[in-house]
């Protein structure tokens, strides 16, 4: 039903595709309303949710989505002291595909790491995050979010703020929301903007207020304490001081705009907690949607049989 | 693949006098509207039902709920299909707890699709009763299910298809049969 | 490919005779009598001797490369080097300069000695590079008068760069006095930081941290200026990038004495090729830009990248099949080296055969101070016949080294090595 037969990046997906997945998890939206949240639709499939990285949030959205397909799930989390001896990914795929699994659910510190899997499995595998590289199922919850607030994403202003280089959040986002016709600008500190990543068709400023009288939404990334050690910025302070989304900084600006976080949110530091709780943020509303749109995807890639493209 | 040959079963007037049929025993059966919900399947059930309910409100001087059901997530045959579903959405009124649910489809036929909708509805709660009426009942079950309220049977062949058309969605109301001659589709 | 002593009396016949020293080629025949050049051009063989027909192919030196890995000791698993000899014979090469960045490094007179015992009877010969400071630390200058006496040729702590400056100027100097080039691996570890690939918009795509090409050139530009004033053969290896191309250029233009290779993956792939996250395209310095490897092709036409060198660096199976960040850096080239360069050089970018041919024979020869005029009667064969039109798919088949991580299996290249003669064994490569 779907062009491509595994999930791995929205580098190149068509916008048709995406635009089919948001629309189906907009049908599951409404069984998440139900009092009985769960359809038939994946019965007798198993999926194993593949987890070499610590990410409860994006495990447990994938998870209940499984479950509300009615799918079977096992859960695998590798340490990453076992991963270090590197040898470990082939064994693991391949006693994977021995065990009869449908999906591959992974999140894997190392970029490439679920298109690396697609060599040694039959299994459909859907990336859960490939370390700075993609994150597709959030990109597309996101722009889910967006259509649901504004009933459309084609021509719309969406700012992206924070640390892009080490966000495979942001790189999902850009490739999905330009496919999907809106614009994109990226704003944070110079030294957390990958080098070229105007080629992939965005804006870049480092002036946030600029980026705030522009946009109709801003994806507020999260700001990693652990970047400001190896002196890519120098203080919380100071961050907060120029790119921070403060209660105080809105108020300075007449246009009402939504926001977006990806979560775990640094209340205080990239986002004040008045905002986040604000009217204006859509974060909660992410997050249902992440169920929706991850019932969606897996419906559409395990559901039916494959087109021949 | 063309039909051979199309038979028209049911124009408009037929159609018109069947609703009107089928909306007078179904209040005859359930002894008046009282705790009446009408549930139009996606997507030809769903005009269905609202022409039943404007004669069944007209009739009994009532405004009983309706709702629609997609039943797209509980098909047992979306696997072989090839197609992008075409979600339209469930909307069910309220509650239907202890209410008598009557499903409203176009074509009764293998049985697989009124499964579907049972299962959507006991997803959303626990009716007293559910009952069903259609248009048309073709055979062919696949399962133990029964209509309630039958329009018009019609006995047909497998791979003859039935067809019904409404003004709401097709611009005219009528019941043709595709026949399907197999030398000639070769 | 079917490895046999050479025949008493031999003649190459009927081929094109390509004599990379003066760059002129012409119709003739090569006869071999002993292991030893008897004649070339018009040659008087009596009926015993053993004709190989060379007609519609090169007859010419054979290739020398001046920087391999052949990981003994240490890392016998990966290469040996009898297993290294093979790859190389297969791949036309006659002469090839191990790097000393094995377990142990070659950085005493000992491990020097050892690794020119145990090259003495393969077929092909085995030079050995020693480190430049001791355990490549970078720090204490190794005995370099002493292991160039015991058969270092070069010194370099490759795969190390020398990060120190006035180490690296003192390596120089010394070097001087000694009379071997040093090489010094080119790539500020600074700049360098975590990168995996090259830094640009592709590696931006991948969410691979990118190793930008300043962390090469910055280095280059260090080192000849060092190199300038210590008036001493500094050797750049693997030219990755147009801005250090630029610097040798113009270095280059006032007469200072400095030389520069570049490998055949630098020329052949570039940073797009990395789509795959394919691990045997991971090589350090990173495979570059588009316009680099433009930059590349530019510079070896024009002199200032004076010869090819293929780096060949086997790892094992399991290790490059590990996730990309994880996998080491390098890949194998010797097999695929020819086919490669050719097929760039000559059939894409309209470089003359000729030239190309020096920069596989005579330019490296040079620069090690080796014999460059292996047509001359007397000399020990070591002579390649090349077929350089043909179109051939490169498999698992065509490598003889111990490893496989070669990102051109399945590819097509165009050119092949047919016949390796070098120190008394002739290798029909097929």
């Amino acid at each position: 039903m779907l062009k491509q037969r595994h999930l791995l990046g929205l580098e190149g997906y068509p916008a048709e595709d995406i635009q089919t997945i948001i629309d189906t998890a907009f049908g599951f939206r409404e069984v998440l309303d139900r009092p009985i949240k769960k359809v038939p639709s994946l019965q007798g499939k198993t999926i194993v949710n593949l987890f070499y990285e610590n990410s409860t949030r994006t495990r447990i959205s994938f998870e209940l989505a499984q479950k509300r397909l009615s799918a079977d799930t096992v859960n695998f989390s590798a340490s990453t002291s076992s991963l270090k001896k590197g040898e470990s990914f082939k064994d693991t795929a391949q006693n994977i595909e021995a065990m009869k699994i449908d999906a591959i659910v992974m999140r894997h510190p190392s970029p490439g790491a679920s298109l690396h899997m697609t060599k040694h499995v039959d299994a459909i595998v859907i990336n859960a995050g490939d370390g700075t590289h993609e994150h597709p199922t959030q990109a597309i919850l996101d722009m889910m979010s967006i259509q649901e607030k504004f009933g459309k994403i084609k021509g719309l202003k969406i700012g992206i703020i924070g640390d892009i280089s080490h966000s495979r959040v942001a790189l999902s986002n850009i490739h999905g929301l330009i496919a999907m016709g809106a614009e994109v600008t990226l704003c944070g500190p110079p030294t957390l903007i990958p080098p070229n990543i105007e080629e992939l068709g965005v804006n870049v400023s480092y002036n946030v207020d600029e980026v705030l009288d522009w946009a109709d939404a801003v994806n507020v990334l999260r700001i990693q304490m652990e970047r400001m050690g190896i002196g890519l910025f120098p203080s919380i302070r100071e961050y907060r001081n120029l790119f921070g989304i403060t209660t105080e900084r809105l108020q300075n600006h007449e246009k009402e705009i939504v926001i977006m976080h990806p979560g775990p949110m640094n209340r205080g530091t990239e986002i004040d907690s008045s905002v986040a709780d604000s009217k204006n943020a859509i974060i909660l509303d992410q997050v249902l949607n992440g169920v929706a749109s991850r019932m969606a995807i897996l419906y559409l890639l395990l559901g039916g049989k494959q087109l021949e493209v | 693949m063309t039909p051979s040959k199309i038979k028209l079963f049911m124009d408009a007037t037929a159609i018109s006098r069947s609703v009107t049929r089928l909306s007078h025993e179904i209040l005859e059966q359930n002894h008046g509207a009282e705790d009446i919900v009408l549930v139009g399947i996606q997507t030809r059930g769903e005009p269905l039902a609202e022409r039943i309910k404007a004669l069944v409100d007209e009739y009994a001087k009532t405004n009983i709920p309706i709702g629609s059901v997609d039943i797209t997530f509980h098909r047992d045959d979306f696997r072989e299909r090839l197609v992008v579903p075409q979600v339209k959405g469930t909307n069910l009124p309220e509650s239907i707890d202890d209410k008598t649910v009557v499903l409203v489809d176009d074509v009764l036929y293998t049985g697989r699709t009124i499964r579907a909708a049972i299962e959507v509805l006991l997803s959303f709660g626990r009716p007293s009763k559910i009952q069903l009426a259609v248009l048309v009942d073709r055979g062919h079950r696949e399962m133990p299910i029964k209509a309630d309220f039958v329009g018009k049977n019609i006995p047909t062949h497998e791979g003859q298809h039935v067809n019904v058309l409404l003004e709401e969605i097709d611009k005219k109301d009528a019941v043709e049969l595709r026949i399907y001659d197999e030398e000639a589709s070769c | 490919m079917n490895v046999t002593k050479q025949p008493k009396t031999l003649v190459l016949k009927g081929g094109t005779i390509v004599d990379p020293l003066t760059k002129k080629s012409y119709p003739g025949d090569v006869l071999i009598k002993d292991g030893k050049i008897a004649g070339v051009g018009e040659v008087m063989a009596d009926k015993s001797a053993t004709v190989i027909d060379c007609s519609g192919k090169i007859v010419t030196h054979g290739f020398c490369d001046i920087h391999v890995h052949f990981r003994e000791p240490g890392r016998e698993d990966k290469e040996t080097l009898s297993t290294g000899s093979r790859a190389a014979i297969a791949g036309g090469f006659t002469c090839v300069c191990v790097m000393p960045n094995t377990t142990p490094p070659l950085d005493s007179p000992e491990t020097i000695r050892y690794t020119v015992e145990k090259a003495e009877n393969l077929p092909v010969y085995v030079h050995p590079i020693g480190a430049v400071t001791k355990g490549q630390k970078g720090k204490e200058l190794t005995e370099m008068a002493a292991m160039k006496r015991e058969g270092a040729v070069a010194f370099s702590d490759d795969g190390v760069p020398i990060s120190d400056a006035t180490v690296m100027r003192l390596a120089l100097d010394y070097g001087k006095m000694v009379g071997a080039p040093v090489i010094n691996h080119s790539e500020d570890v600074g700049l360098r930081n975590d990168g995996l690939m090259n830094e640009g918009a592709f590696s931006t795509k991948l969410g691979l941290p990118g190793n930008p090409d300043i962390a090469e050139s910055t280095m280059v530009n260090r080192d000849i200026e060092i190199a300038k004033i210590a008036g001493s053969n500094l050797h750049i290896p693997h030219t990755s990038t147009q801005k250090s191309v630029e610097h040798i250029r113009r270095m280059k233009k006032q007469n200072i004495h400095i030389t520069a290779e570049v490998t055949p993956h630098h020329l052949y792939f570039t940073d797009a090729d990395l789509v795959t996250y394919d691990t045997n395209l991971k090589v350090a310095p990173p495979v570059r830009s588009a316009d680099d490897k433009k930059a590349l092709i530019a510079g070896l036409k024009d002199g200032t990248i004076d010869c090819i060198a293929t780096d060949h660096a086997p790892h094992t199976i399991e290790d490059k099949e590990k996730t990309f960040d994880l996998a080491p850096f390098g890949m194998i080239g010797l097999e695929s080296c020819f086919g490669a360069v050719n097929k760039v050089l000559v059939k894409e970018s309209g470089w003359d055969v000729e030239s190309l041919i020096s920069a596989m024979t005579v330019n490296p020869r040079r620069i090690m101070g080796f014999e460059t005029d292996l047509f001359s009667i007397g000399t020990k064969a070591e002579i390649t016949v090349l077929d350089t039109t043909i179109e051939w798919r490169f498999t698992e088949e065509d490598i003889y080294s111990r490893s496989k991580n070669s990102p051109y299996v399945g590819r097509t290249l165009v050119g092949k090595p047919q016949l390796t003669l070098s120190k008394g064994m002739m290798a029909e490569i097929g």
